[in-house]
């Protein structure tokens, strides 16, 4: 198997490409298509659908026969699991929070949940972090820009 | 001289009290936020996009420009002091600069940079005001074939001028098309891709995709190694360039700076491949040519006065055409789009002040940048030596408070989140990530006049090759991908883009 397949890289971008196109394709298939002198809705996205699909499948051929240029595997395994995680499991906290709880904590919480992506994280400098990032939004964004956001949100007592 | 009368509106705006202020903040935040490093020109901007909603159209866009050069400004410093490029275009600066600033010449390679920066966005600058009207007026005179055409052009050109493979550029446009489809249909106002979800109807949002794929996406790939990142900076002296120095840049510089003002205008050529060009050709003609690689101050000059040219000259197709030619330009779109304004050629007739001032300033902002970094450097060197670990849980903060303000929409936090995957996996996969971005810009656009232009013939596609401007366009395109998918060429290119 790993003779059969030169790039493992290409492959799975070709792969990926293809099954790409045809999700699109097949979102895009209920939208009316039209005719070339007018193009429904469906039109222009089908043709791309199947360019990008054709662009997958050279992707993939040329990972299959050729591809001595960039041979190497994709280590998945080598991945900074933890830092995609924790960054976003900290803007995806942000978003949950900002309303209810407003700017303060959302921000603080996000700063301090992505600083666990280090590995020279501590505790001490989380939270000294996320204390500087909180009061510089303040100063900044509500103070300076004066953008609509309440410091504390409707939860913790705030408007 | 009408250009004189246009560049004295233009300095007038420009050099009104409020506006010099910002292009001052811009250049300043721009320098601040380039200089850390693995902060390029576009996350910069991105991040920093929000701060100008509240501002006045012409305020907004000088300041934007502002952070565009002091962004890449700040990325040819960490290039010199810490080998470290910032963005793709102080690549090359990196090779020579860096190895001066070993030699304890970094204040000399740091100086080259900011005068041949200086000379060059001058000429760029005027450059700019000469070719633009003419350009615009020109561009009024297109429908909508010659439109399609020149869009498809400026895609596959900057397919063509990218590093990397060919086929997967092509699909990441297709891509990013696809991406910037999602929303209403233009004509009918059907929904399209939106899976239902109720803030997708008017589509994906950009400012939320840009800072997911180079802000989010980025700070992961820098994570990856980040044992690997200690930063040892020396001290910075003698900024004065001697009698030798001077007589070796002049040169390189103008020859720099008339290459980069020439690609910058291509779409998709911009500042990376000038400086690239700029760089093998000056190696090529030196009489000396062993001492590149080893602190050639020639070296730094080429590479900084044609990036920073093609830069200022980036902005030509963007300010006449309406149609971007790298990122940062998508970018810049995006912020006059918010402000209201559609950019296209009508922009230099109906709003001159807004035009000639972002001009004008372009200058003035690049006299700022050498005035405030020669002195400055002390600084810029102390930011350098922030450790990542700080650095990046700030920058996810800038982020999210960022997205979250363009409309006050947690949705585009989630989708910036979400991008911030894709583009990791994407870079995984050696599949760039700019062409993604103009795709998503110009689908939209591209879809339009491919419609309208069919509408008009009554479904024959070969109104496309029938009218000469758009059969040209269409001509160049085929053979610019003709020539980049020869096997010969792509060696060769392989080999170029090697350093």
């Amino acid at each position: 198997m790993t003779r059969f397949v030169k790039s493992p890289k290409d492959v799975a971008t070709g792969l990926l490409l293809i099954v790409t196109a045809a999700f699109f394709a097949w979102q895009g298939a209920d939208l009316p298509m039209g005719r070339a002198i007018k193009m429904g809705p469906g039109y222009f996205p089908m043709v791309l659908a199947g360019l990008l699909a054709f662009f997958g499948l050279i992707v993939l051929v040329g990972g299959l026969t050729s591809g001595a240029a960039q041979g190497e595997p994709i280590n998945v395994r080598r991945w900074p699991w933890r830092a995609l995680i924790l960054v976003s499991v900290a803007v995806t906290v942000f978003g949950v929070g900002i309303r209810p709880f407003g700017l303060g904590p959302a921000m603080g919480l996000a700063v301090f949940i992505s600083s666990l992506a280090s590995h020279r994280f501590t505790f001490g400098s989380g939270v000294a972090m996320a204390l500087v990032m909180v009061a510089f939004s303040w100063a900044v964004f509500i103070k300076g820009l004066g953008l609509p956001l309440p410091m504390l949100g409707p939860w913790l007592g705030g408007y | 001289m009408e250009i004189f009368d246009n560049l004295a509106l233009g300095f007038s705006v420009a050099f009104s009290f409020q506006n010099l202020i910002y292009c001052f903040i811009g250049v300043l935040l721009g320098t601040l936020i380039g200089v850390l490093p693995g902060l390029g020109p576009v996350p910069t901007i991105a991040m920093l996009l929000p701060i100008t909603f509240g501002l006045p159209p012409v305020a907004a866009l000088i300041m934007l420009a502002g952070i565009y050069y002091g962004a890449q400004y700040g990325g040819s410093t960490t290039a010199i002091l810490i080998n470290l490029p910032g963005e793709s275009s102080s690549v090359v600066t990196a090779i020579d600069g860096y190895q001066m600033a070993r030699q304890g010449r970094a204040g000399a390679a740091l100086a080259t940079a900011a005068l041949g920066s200086f000379f060059a966005g001058s000429v760029a600058t005027f450059l700019l005001a000469v070719f633009a009207p003419p350009l615009s007026d020109l561009a009024l005179k297109f429908g909508p074939p010659e439109y399609f055409a020149l869009m498809v052009l400026g895609l596959v050109a900057s397919v063509a001028l990218a590093s990397g493979s060919v086929i997967k550029a092509l699909a990441m446009v297709v891509l990013g098309i696809l991406l910037g489809l999602s929303g209403q249909d233009v004509y009918t106002g059907t929904p399209r891709f939106t899976f239902d979800i109720l803030e997708l109807a008017d589509g994906i949002e950009f400012v939320a995709l840009a800072m997911g794929v180079f802000g989010i996406g980025e700070i992961i790939r820098n994570l990856e190694d980040e044992h690997s990142r200690t930063v040892m900076v020396q001290k910075v002296k003698g900024l004065l360039l001697s009698k030798d120095d001077i007589k070796r840049i002049i040169g390189p510089v103008v020859r720099g700076t008339f290459l980069g003002s020439f690609l910058g205008i291509l779409p998709g050529g911009g500042a990376v491949l000038s400086s690239f060009a700029a760089y093998s050709i000056e190696k090529r003609i030196s009489r000396y040519p062993a001492r590149f690689g080893k602190g050639a101050i020639e070296g730094v000059a080429a590479p900084e006065s044609a990036n920073n040219a093609g830069a200022q000259t980036s902005f030509i197709p963007m300010l006449t055409l309406g149609i971007p030619s790298n990122p940062v330009m998508a970018l810049m779109i995006g912020a006059l789009i918010i402000q209201g304004i559609v950019p296209g050629p009508n922009v230099v007739s109906e709003q001159p002040d807004l035009f000639w001032g972002i001009v004008a300033s372009m200058w003035i902002g690049n006299f700022m940048l050498v005035v405030l970094n020669l002195p400055l450097i002390g600084v810029w060197v102390r930011l350098l030596t922030v450790p990542y670990h700080i650095l990046f849980p700030l920058i996810v903060g800038f982020c999210c408070i960022g997205v979250y303000s363009v409309n006050n929409n947690e949705f585009s936090v989630y989708t910036m989140a979400l991008f911030g995957f894709i583009g990791y996996v994407l870079v995984k996969l050696d599949c760039e990530p700019a062409p993604l971005l103009l795709g998503f810009i110009i689908g939209p656009m591209l879809e339009e006049y491919l419609r309208r232009a069919m509408l008009i013939s009554r479904g024959d596609p070969t109104v496309f090759f029938t009218r000469p401007i758009s059969a040209t366009m269409l001509g160049l395109a085929v053979f610019a991908l003709a020539v980049v998918l020869l096997p010969s060429v792509r060696r060769k290119r392989e080999e170029a883009f090697k350093e």
